[in-house]
């Protein structure tokens, strides 16, 4: 999965032993997934040898990665979008009203809703910590509140059943592909574009240099606050269209829909390698990153560890993370420094 | 959800509030002369009773349901029924519409309390003027009502659960629970009389697992498929949490174990329709709302034309359902919980 990422483009040292650097953390999480996919399937060969386990195996985490590609492109220009759970609460709901209030009513067009109103709440984020210059962290939280309060205002008790929605689109949501879920193919599908985006178009880099050092990007003339804020709405539309296959895949919407995701979004970036102060990091390592997050959630019950200790293993993996981060910064900064000394 | 957790107002009354109830609605009677039907006192006249409904909110199916109830029992008595109520159900709204009622001099009103203290000033002033005062649902606090129709026992709940699954099952066999968080009160206590029942009554019913998918829908999924890979040999899961099930049906209707894994515990008609139609469910338990408002409207009637006072031990006819007793605490119990099932669901909507 790596591959794309880390092939090095540009033939000199600096480049190369970037692409190194990105290999490592990568690879690195990718092999804990296989490891873990390794000791729950040793325990219990159900984890990945039926087919409703290996069905699961996929299907799971894909609606996080969906919204984890979305955070890691906040991440990136050092930014943060905590509103992304209160965001997909939202459409999942507006997804179940589309279809009670329009009967008959085509799924793309629930999709193009749903796409909509995740970018508007994305822009409105974007749009206040763009303008406002008020910290993304405050920003988001504060909208985090707002959007699951508007939310909580519009559904009360009451909830999207699933009878509610049509089978056509449920089937979404369960449906496979080759033996490949549905929403797989289409969380894989998103974390390429993004990926080839961020890697290979000149806005797409610019999201890099503007997390890097924001004032220097700005200095340079590059728009900082176009991209800032179309990041956000790429972050919201994601959040929108997991909103969208929420409501395909559990049937069941109530006003709690998507609690809490915006921590375990950020939780799988970090994980992914996506450094939290910007600049740093690949879609590919906060999708592996969602993956090992939901794939250790579902294999500790097997292994038969207590499931009040899961959050507690999360927690490590999140640290660990960091620290790993940080050491390999330490790591790159000594060697930048040595190649410079070693040039004249 | 919201369903269960009413449930907790209706325990716990102290035994002080019957008797204030009692002394309370011996004066109410008394002095009560802005309404025909009570004067007869005792005859169980019931022809011009006038009585409102006020439900937590409008527009809410489950309320619907229970409406339908009442006005069924009204006009099997003969009386006049009206359903008011606030279109959010916030503390405080009901307030107005109790003022209104107790203005109009209605004989009875029946209540689904939005919070057990805002509306008690308002239910005395209305009390004070005669009207007699049956909650049901979710109860006030005991002293500002004469009578409360509670849906259902914790022991009630966790009976027909235990029926339900031993006999899905075959009796014999591994269950597990799926439930609502580690620490909800209701839950665990059903849980508790679940287990005490299961080891006296079932020796070949093997409990492995309570889970905890903490309400929400993707945890209950998640956990449902966790169970499902971890104990192959599983034959039923019970959830007693209505979000907890729904996430359970809807794994079950999309897994190899569709049909084989018994799954049953509380849930409502509209969220389980879907899966007791295609056979992933066959059977599931809640209160019926329409029975619930059709017992209150009977136990309001007979307050009011003075058949009962709301005393322990007076009993009173309530048309289909049956004879009712008054229990302790001013608390009428409309019985087991409902069983729902392909034959039936189709009558409900809620």
């Amino acid at each position: 999965m790596t591959a794309v990422d880390t092939k090095p483009s540009a033939g000199n040292a600096f480049a190369r032993s970037i692409g190194h650097v990105l290999k490592a953390r990568e690879t690195g999480i990718a092999i804990a997934l296989i490891a873990v996919v390794i000791v729950a399937t040793v325990s219990n060969p159900n984890f990945l040898f039926s087919s409703d386990g290996f069905r699961d195996l996929l299907l799971t985490p894909s609606l996080l990665m969906v919204v984890a590609v979305g955070q890691a492109i906040v991440i990136i220009t050092r930014n943060v979008d905590l509103s992304v759970g209160s965001v997909l609460g939202l459409t999942a709901y507006l997804t179940g009203r589309l279809f009670i209030d329009i009967p008959g009513i085509p799924p793309i067009l629930v999709f193009v809703a749903g796409v909509g109103l995740g970018a508007l709440l994305g822009l409105i984020n974007g749009a206040l910590v763009a303008f406002a210059k008020v910290p993304a962290l405050v920003i988001t939280l504060g909208t985090l509140y707002i959007y699951r309060g508007i939310n909580v205002a519009w559904t009360g008790s009451d909830r999207i059943n699933a009878s509610d929605l049509p089978a056509s689109f449920r089937d979404l949501g369960t449906g496979e592909l080759l033996g490949i879920p549905l929403l797989t193919i289409f969380a894989v599908i998103v974390l390429v574009v993004a990926a080839w985006y961020l890697r290979n178009l000149r806005s797409g880099r610019e999201l890099y240099a503007i997390g890097s050092d924001p004032a220097a990007a700005h200095l340079y003339g590059l728009r900082v606050t176009r991209r800032v804020i179309a990041a956000f709405v790429v972050s919201g539309a994601l959040a929108g269209v997991a909103g969208v296959l929420y409501a395909a895949r559990y049937g069941t919407v109530s006003s709690s829909a998507g609690l809490g995701l915006e921590l375990q979004a950020i939780g799988a970036a970090v994980i992914g390698g996506v450094a939290i102060s910007g600049g740093v990091g690949t879609v590919w390592g906060a999708a592996i990153g969602a993956y090992l997050l939901l794939t250790i959630n579902r294999a500790l019950p097997i292994v038969g560890i207590q499931d009040f200790w899961q959050r507690a293993v999360v927690g490590v993996l999140i640290i660990g993370a960091i620290v790993l981060d940080r050491v390999l910064a330490v790591r790159q900064h000594r060697r930048l420094i040595e190649q410079r000394e070693e040039k004249p | 959800m919201f369903t269960l957790k009413r449930k907790r107002f209706g325990v716990g009354l102290a035994a002080v509030a019957a008797t204030a109830a009692l002394v309370l609605t011996g004066c109410a009677s008394d002095g009560d002369t802005s309404d025909g039907g009570s004067s007869d006192g005792g005859s169980g006249d019931t022809s011009d009773v006038s009585i409102t409904m006020l439900p937590k909110n409008l527009g809410n199916p489950y309320f619907d349901t229970s409406t339908g109830g009442a006005e069924e029992a009204v006009s099997e008595m003969g009386g006049t029924f009206e359903e008011v109520g606030p279109s959010e159900a916030s503390p405080t709204s009901q307030v107005q519409y109790i003022q209104t009622a107790a203005q109009q001099g209605v004989g009875g009103l029946i209540v689904s309390a939005n919070d057990p203290e805002a509306i008690c000033d308002a239910l005395d002033e209305a009390r004070s003027v005669g009207v007699k005062v049956v909650t049901f649902d979710s109860d006030t606090n005991p002293e500002c009502r004469d009578l409360f129709i509670n849906q259902a026992t914790a022991e009630g709940i966790a009976q027909v659960q235990v029926d339900l699954i031993t006999e899905q099952i075959g009796d014999e066999g591994q269950i597990a629970i799926l439930s609502a968080s580690a620490n909800a009160t209701n839950q665990n206590a059903w849980i508790e009389m679940m287990e005490a029942e299961l080891e006296a009554n079932h020796p070949d019913v093997e409990l492995v697992e309570v889970a905890y998918g903490d309400d929400d829908d993707q945890t209950s999924f998640d956990k449902t498929a966790a169970l499902l890979q971890t104990y192959p040999e599983l034959k039923g899961i019970v959830s007693p949490t209505t979000v907890g099930i729904a996430a359970a049906a809807r794994y079950l209707q999309t897994s190899e174990f569709q049909g084989e894994v018994s799954l049953t515990g509380l849930g409502t008609p509209n969220q389980m329709r879907e899966y007791v139609e295609d056979g992933t469910v066959t059977a599931f338990a809640l209160w019926n709302p329409a029975d619930l408002g059709y017992l209150a409207a009977y136990a309001t009637a007979a307050l009011v034309t003075g058949e009962i006072t709301g005393a322990e031990g007076d009993t009173f006819d309530a048309g289909t359902l049956g004879s009712y007793e008054v229990g302790a605490d001013a608390t009428v119990l409309l019985g087991d919980p409902y069983v729902f099932d392909a034959d039936n669901i189709g009558d409900f909507d809620f």
